[in-house]
């Protein structure tokens, strides 16, 4: 922060507090957080609840980390799309450099004391997600290939298997699958979105499949990952951390979403434009409840199983 | 100018170092939280018992 600013009288331009926190991507931290904590409680192995908190309170941190540094890195980005306009470097209330120091100092914050507070399997995977994020996804993959989410969906992936790693120290079947189910999701989750908001990207220059392959071949991509996550997410269930809560949740959600999938993929743009793109924002909609109520469902197992009753 | 006189951009930051301020009160807290923990709870050699997680004896 330079004198410069000290002296500034446009008070409209200074940071909060709010601003910083801003920085971090609060909304996309819930779920972050959110997974995490079941992939932490699920697990056979108990932790105490102190390092519990701690570990949490790191991979949350972490994950906020790498959407500074996205930020800083996307500010150009940012910019231009209307919906990011209102954030703290494109409003002009923080600069660059504090976003990219806030970053940089938080990942390796997160990642040590995670380490030192759990262990350092778990601390990898913490350190491997911001990277993947901020260097492969933000820097890589994000303006070069309309692949973009699918495979930068990885980070969005990979707290429930921290959290899991937090209690057992490593991964296995149960992490793996966690992982699937949210990597899985994420392609028809954004694709949707970009469906009724084309022009923001279109405007910004990021190659969205709407973008580069139009909006007939996203539907289709939409049905296929929607077909693919089915599998994944009953497939869990059938795990030690699977329960008949889960397995109901799981048949019937995965049911809606194929059904909203094939809705989208029959119609086309005019009937699509006719009613405002209604049917893909009820799929939208419906995708940021998905991942919720298939974790929540895990809990709700794991809490049956405590109380020795329900469970496989 | 006495020296306690507050600088309009004390006010103006308020939030923003109240803020700061209770992240470091936290930060202190968990160290101190972890160290606790770590050497007391978790300890087997502490505590008697193999790493239990929520073993909470400590032995004397």
């Amino acid at each position: 922060m330079s004198d410069m600013s000290v002296m500034d009288n446009d008070h409209h331009k200074e940071a909060s507090f709010g601003d910083y926190v801003a920085l971090l991507k609060p909304r996309v931290m819930s779920l972050v957080v959110f997974t995490a904590i079941v992939g932490l409680v699920v697990a056979p192995v108990a932790v105490h609840p102190f390092i519990a908190v701690v570990s949490i309170l790191c991979i949350a941190i972490g994950g906020g980390a790498s959407g500074a540094l996205n930020m800083w890195y996307d500010a150009d980005i940012d910019r231009v799309m209307k919906r990011t306009q209102s954030r703290p470097i494109p409003a002009g209330r923080v600069t660059e450099g504090e976003a990219l120091g806030l970053g940089v100092a938080l990942s390796g914050f997160s990642v040590v004391f995670l380490g030192l507070a759990a262990n350092w399997v778990a601390a990898g995977l913490l350190a491997f997600t911001i990277f993947f994020y901020a260097v492969v996804y933000t820097m890589w993959l994000k303006r070069w290939t309309p692949q973009n989410i699918v495979i930068g969906g990885a980070a969005g992936a990979f707290p429930a298997m921290i959290g899991w790693a937090v209690a057992t120290g490593g991964i296995s079947i149960e992490s793996v699958l966690m992982f699937a189910l949210v990597f899985m999701w994420t392609p028809p989750h954004f694709w949707a979105l970009a469906l009724f908001m084309n022009s923001d990207y279109e405007r910004a220059g990021v190659p969205m499949l709407t973008v580069t392959h139009g909006r007939r071949v996203t539907r289709g991509h939409i049905l296929a990952y929607t077909l693919l996550l089915a599998p994944v997410a009953v497939g869990l269930g059938f795990t030690s951390v699977g329960g008949p809560v889960y397995m109901v949740v799981a048949l019937a959600s995965n049911a809606w979403f194929i059904l909203g999938a094939l809705r989208i993929w029959r119609r086309d743009e005019t009937v699509a434009a006719g009613d405002k793109y209604a049917v893909e924002k009820a799929f939208f909609r419906f995708s940021l409840v998905y991942v919720f109520i298939h974790f929540a469902a895990l809990l709700g197992d794991a809490t049956l199983r405590a109380l020795n009753f329900g469970g496989w | 100018m006495a020296i306690a006189k507050e600088h309009e951009l004390h006010h103006r930051r308020f939030g923003r170092n109240l803020g700061l301020g209770l992240v470091l009160v936290t930060m202190v807290a968990i160290i101190f939280g972890l160290t606790f923990v770590k050497v007391t709870v978790l300890d087997p050699a502490l505590n008697g018992t193999a790493h239990s997680g929520h073993s909470q004896q400590v032995s004397p």
